[in-house]
């Protein structure tokens, strides 16, 4: 690079810089968003959070009640989860460039997937409320629909990446298709689509507790029940059990990963 | 009659550029044969037509008698059987066992149950040791095969070519990712599985002068056309610049 190019450069980050200023000064106007003032209301904000959202000794007795909506929670989430895992390893394999059987097929599976998961699990939680109206159905439903969207997406990728030498040896040893997936492309990429799995796992446990409150059902329904009856002790018990549990299953998962990668 | 025909062979991936451009030539049983050319003159492409993993677009090629291009799935299948092949990456499935990758050899010659219970004779188990004996490896029969060297698991893949009980063994350069110690040991390898047990060995190789010590028959691929076809001891200078073109000789003999 010369002397000429680095001032070139110079100048476009210059450019860049007063465009993006510029930019973020205009949406603000827009949008009447007041910087300076909203970063003044910050100490208000952390003062109501420190006195109001406090765990007491009268919110702990709800505390059984809690652990069970936010077992049923994460129950949901995993069995939404694996069910998911289960479609999308049968979509992997069809839309895969290395296994896949035929063009249609694999176009088909690829569509499927970039759809569902094109579309946000709040905005799949909203589409289904209106045909499956507020149950567990319906939550249940959005976590599986945006989980087979991202994770046929995943293994279609430890798929192509880990199997096209393998695959293509096993097809000049005439093995048969069958052969090839059960002994070649599903014990090589079995760890890393775990690795998925107890991604979207943890992923869904949080969508979960947001799509709850859309559905009114788990942990997510009581945390909008008691928000809005202002009870903000128990607020604070359940973001307190929400966040151990994320973190816990992180722990267990990650422990998972150590063991299998 | 010969073991393998090739007549008026051509092939084009896409629509324009043919990749082999009516390529003929004939094997023995028995021979070991090697194919060489410039990157990209079509060596690869050419081993692939005759196991059909690319479908062949003009001409014939004749294995054992068969017409290859006519096959449907079950006589491929029982081609494939017949025709080991070698990688230059070895194609391995990296995180089983030595041993389970040498039994996938056996693939060809079961049912799609069979296959996936994994269900294999004590003779074919018998007959893996025997093979990974015989290449010095058994030592390592119960490791992953990410765990081996290069050498160590082109091995393996010889082993897996071998327990088919082949009449023919393709090798799209075997030895371009070795060096040059376990170069010698794969290539003294597949010597001697041609002269004692009587495999035909078909050969891409890129170094001229290995092609020359190992090889009795020297096929010369350039721009998908064969430019020489003879006794190996027949290639030199001027033909060998032909091949590769003149620029590219010092690169060669050095
Ligand atoms: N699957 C494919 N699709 C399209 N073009 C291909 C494909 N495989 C090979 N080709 C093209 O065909 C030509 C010959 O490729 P081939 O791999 O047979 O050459 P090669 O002699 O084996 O080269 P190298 O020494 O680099 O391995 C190249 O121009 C390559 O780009
Ligand atoms: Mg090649």
């Amino acid at each position: 690079m010369d002397a000429k190019q680095m001032r070139k450069n110079k100048w476009q980050t210059t450019i860049f810089l007063i465009l993006i200023i510029l930019i973020t000064y205009l949406s603000s106007f827009i949008t009447n968003f007041n910087l300076i003032e909203s970063i003044a209301t910050i100490p208000a904000a952390f003062s109501w959070i420190f006195s109001n959202l406090l765990i007491t000794e009268e919110s702990l007795q709800k505390l059984p009640q809690i652990l069970e909506k936010l077992g049923e929670t994460i129950f949901m989430s995993i069995a939404a989860t694996t069910l998911a895992a289960v479609v999308s390893l049968f979509l992997a394999i069809m839309g895969s460039k290395t296994t896949k059987v035929n063009q249609t097929f694999s176009v088909i599976a690829r569509f499927i997937a970039s759809f569902s998961r094109n579309i946000p699990v709040v905005a799949w939680s909203l589409i289904l409320l209106i045909s499956f109206g507020q149950n567990s159905v319906t939550g249940f439903l959005a976590l599986f629909v945006a989980t087979v969207g991202f994770l046929t997406r995943a293994f279609i990728e430890s798929v192509d990446e880990a199997n096209q030498s393998s695959v293509e040896a096993l097809t000049a040893t005439g093995a048969t298709y069958f052969h090839m997936i059960s002994k070649a492309v599903i014990p090589q990429s079995l760890p890393q689509m775990l690795s998925w799995i107890l991604f979207m796992i943890e992923t869904n446990i949080r969508s979960a507790t947001l799509v709850g409150i859309l559905t009114g059902t788990g942990i997510g329904y009581m945390f909008d029940l008691y928000y809005k009856n202002m009870n903000y002790n128990l607020v604070a018990l359940i973001t307190f059990t929400i966040i151990i549990a994320v973190i816990a299953i992180e722990l267990v998962s990650n422990k998972i990963r150590r063991v299998i990668l | 009659m010969s073991l393998l025909k090739v007549e008026g062979l051509s092939k084009f991936y896409d629509g324009e550029t043919k990749v082999l451009k009516d390529v003929d030539f004939e094997v023995e049983a028995g021979e070991f044969l090697s194919v060489i050319g410039p990157s990209g003159a079509g060596k690869s492409t050419l081993l692939r037509c005759i196991n059909r993993l690319v479908e062949i677009n003009e001409g014939k090629v004749i294995f054992n008698g068969l017409d290859v291009g006519a096959m449907k799935k079950k006589e491929l299948r029982q081609l494939r059987t017949n025709i080991g092949m070698i990688f230059q990456h070895y194609n391995l499935v990296p995180r089983l066992t030595v041993i389970e990758n040498v039994l996938h050899g056996r693939f060809g010659y079961k049912s799609t149950i069979q296959g996936v219970l994994g269900r294999f004779t004590e003779q074919e188990k018998e007959q893996a040791f025997y093979l990974l004996e015989k290449l010095g490896i058994s030592e390592h029969a119960y490791k992953r095969c990410d765990q081996l060297s290069g050498g160590q698991q082109q091995r393996v893949g010889i082993c897996r070519a071998l327990i088919q009980e082949p009449k023919l063994i393709l090798c799209d350069e075997p030895i371009a990712s070795l060096d040059p110690n376990s170069s010698k040991v794969i290539m003294d390898y597949l010597k001697s599985i041609s002269t004692e047990m009587g495999i035909t060995c078909i050969v891409n190789l890129h170094q001229v002068e290995v092609a020359k010590e190992y090889a009795s028959r020297i096929i010369g691929l350039k721009k998908g056309e064969i430019v020489f076809d003879g006794p190996s001891k027949l290639l030199y200078g001027e033909q060998i610049e032909n091949i590769y073109g003149i620029e590219s000789r010092e690169l060669i003999t050095v």
